[in-house]
């Protein structure tokens, strides 16, 4: 059974089509690319699937039951965690802070009426969870916004794997950075699926995204024209597939 | 025990940070902690100059005499309890224009309330307990309105705070009694000004300080504090955290206009009356105060202690300047010059930190 599963999704703005029934499967330790051209619906996609925008018609169900939300915050709570392309850190938070910043732990006691924090455990959970993924910080305690691109980025996905999500979406999460620092990310990725938390990747990053992912979905006019297998397809394979050239047409529209 | 260190402090001090995983991270580490350190050091040096200036300047030391402690710690109460409040709103990347106007309008309401009160004969110490009801729940009422108008209007906070500074400060305060002073209080009201605790701590200045204490705690030890520096550091990532934003600020300018109903009262029990010109530009300094202890103005960053220093530095400076026979004039001249340099360091030593 997919771990999430797309069916039919419609979305138009107005008069625009943006999405005229997408399916979509992401199993189980998967990393699945999502790629098209800029218009293709990749965005309004992601926005459904993060609970930011609401499809018109279509079912989304997680571990086979049917789910919807009407914002991001539900969205997360049926298990679907967005690291959005900003990253959404408050970089004069520390990493701790950031981590479980809208899900404190109080301290126990009379205390915790008052909303006092429980320091330790956070700093410990922290350290836990960054462990866990096998994400190198240093110290918990550093301010996001001091460290590196790379490391931003491992702590926001640290952050979305903490919180015991199905599905990680990732929206384009290396257009920020450098070679070196996209390679660990890329690794970051793979140990994430592998851990169980499987991600859907959308990229503009075409050879990046067929090193990393198992398969790659392509969106085009709204549509999941293509499901490729990296293994099989070639980077210019999924040139020809996003151009539309592979389809043997050329749409007007 | 472990000290837990402010969002604004925490790459520093106690705990350095440890060496990223290549090498050019370790060095820049280091260089960043120093810079770090002395950022958040810097202006109690100043401050602590400034103490010795004053006071080798001064004649026979003079500054360093219990009058002039109790002088300095009593005029300080009034920007000390404004500065709290706005220690939140600017961390919030907000500003608090009105709470001077607030605090001048609430005195004079609840002085008149208070008048009244006495006027039809009621008991002294019920008077004085609804004057202090009157002003802090006013300065809350005003306090939460501007909240309201900012999150829910969406306009900016410069805007709806110049506005109550107008309609209360210029407009409102000076019909109140015809514009003249409420001299007819509870003799309550002086005794709370005039009594010291241990002949050092005016009661003034012991409430100022408990405020601080709880302040200080809510703002870094607290949910309510974390998500305020979140707020101020990227109010989307707040949102997509769950934070309700809107009732986050709403609360924020409720307390700071709450602090500057209490302000008024501590005022008005200074000087025994309730003035029209009390908290006339009283606002500029609790900002700059705030500032100078090391606040941004674009939110996310600031530190109760440095908002005491930053308000004991203004008050040493017109304490000072007045003992050295200074015009006041000065003293303005002064907080500008102190103001724009430590947002000038400030600026500097975040770009040095910024690789």
């Amino acid at each position: 059974m997919p771990v999430i599963a797309v069916r039919g999704i419609t979305k138009h703005f107005g008069s625009v089509q943006a999405l005229r029934g997408v399916d979509l499967d992401v199993h189980q330790g998967e990393v699945v690319g999502l790629i098209g051209d800029n218009g293709a619906g990749k965005s309004t996609l992601v926005n459904i699937l993060s609970g930011s925008l609401q499809p018109h018609s279509g079912t989304i169900m997680i571990d086979g039951k049917p789910v919807s939300f009407a914002s991001s915050l539900e969205a997360r709570r049926q298990g679907i965690e967005t690291v959005y392309q900003d990253l959404s850190l408050a970089p004069d938070l520390s990493v701790w802070q950031n981590i479980f910043l809208g899900r404190e732990e109080l301290a126990k006691g009379p205390l915790r009426f008052a909303g006092w924090l429980d320091r330790r455990a956070m700093v410990r959970g922290a350290e836990t969870d960054l462990e866990r993924t096998r994400i190198r910080i240093g110290s918990v305690s550093s301010l996001a916004g001091r460290l590196s691109g790379g490391q931003r980025q491992a702590i926001a996905v640290g952050r979305a794997v903490a919180w015991g999500s199905r599905v990680l979406l990732m929206d384009e999460p290396t257009a920020a950075l450098g070679v070196e620092q996209q390679e660990k990310v890329g690794e970051l990725v793979r140990s994430v699926a592998s851990q169980g938390v499987p991600v859907l990747l959308i990229t503009h990053n075409l050879p990046q995204v067929h090193r990393l992912a198992d398969r790659v979905v392509v969106l085009y006019h709204g549509r999941a024209v293509v499901d490729l297998r990296c293994s099989e397809a070639s980077v210019d394979d999924m040139v020809s597939w996003i151009t539309g050239a592979a389809l043997g047409e050329h749409h007007a529209s | 025990m472990n000290v837990r260190l402010p969002p604004a402090l925490t790459s520093s001090g106690a705990q350095p940070v440890r060496a990223g995983p290549d090498g050019e991270e370790t060095q820049r580490s280091a260089l960043l902690s120093a810079v770090d350190r002395f950022g958040n050091y810097w202006m109690l040096g100043v401050f602590v100059l400034m103490l010795l200036a004053f006071g080798l300047a001064s004649p026979r030391h003079d500054l360093f005499t219990r009058a002039s402690w109790l002088n300095i710690s009593q005029y300080a109460v009034e920007f000390l309890l404004l500065a709290i409040g706005q220690t939140f709103v600017i961390i919030t990347g907000g500003i608090d224009l009105s709470d001077g106007a607030v605090l001048g309008f609430t005195g004079m309401v609840s002085g008149v309330v208070m008048q009244g009160l006495l006027n039809s004969h009621a008991n002294t110490t019920l008077t004085t307990v609804a004057g202090f009801a009157t002003a802090i729940l006013l300065g809350a009422a005003i306090g939460f309105l501007n909240g309201y108008l900012i999150t829910r209007l969406r306009l900016p906070p410069f805007v709806v705070t110049l506005g109550s500074l107008t309609a209360f400060g210029a407009g409102a305060t000076p019909l109140i009694n015809g514009g003249n002073e409420v001299i007819n209080l509870p003799s309550q009201i002086g005794t709370i000004g005039q009594t010291l605790i241990a002949g050092w701590v005016y009661v003034t200045v012991l409430v100022a300080a408990v405020a601080c204490v709880v302040m200080g705690l809510v703002l870094h030890r607290t949910r309510f504090g974390l998500r305020t520096y979140a707020i101020g550091s990227n109010v989307t990532g707040a949102r997509r955290a769950g934070i309700r934003v809107d009732n986050h600020l709403v609360r924020v300018y409720t307390m700071s206009g709450l602090l500057a109903g209490v302000a008024g009262m501590m005022v008005m029990c200074n000087f025994t009356d309730a003035s029209p010109l009390a908290g006339q530009n009283d606002e500029l300094n609790a900002i700059a105060a705030v500032v100078i202890g090391g606040a941004s103005l674009f939110g996310g960053r600031g530190h109760m202690l440095g908002t005491v220093v930053g308000t004991f530095i203004i008050a040493l400076l017109v304490t000072g300047l007045v003992l050295l026979n200074v015009s006041g004039s000065w003293q303005q001249v002064a907080t500008g010059i102190i103001l724009v340099g430590a947002v000038a360091v400030d600026q500097v030593r975040l770009r040095l930190a910024e690789r």
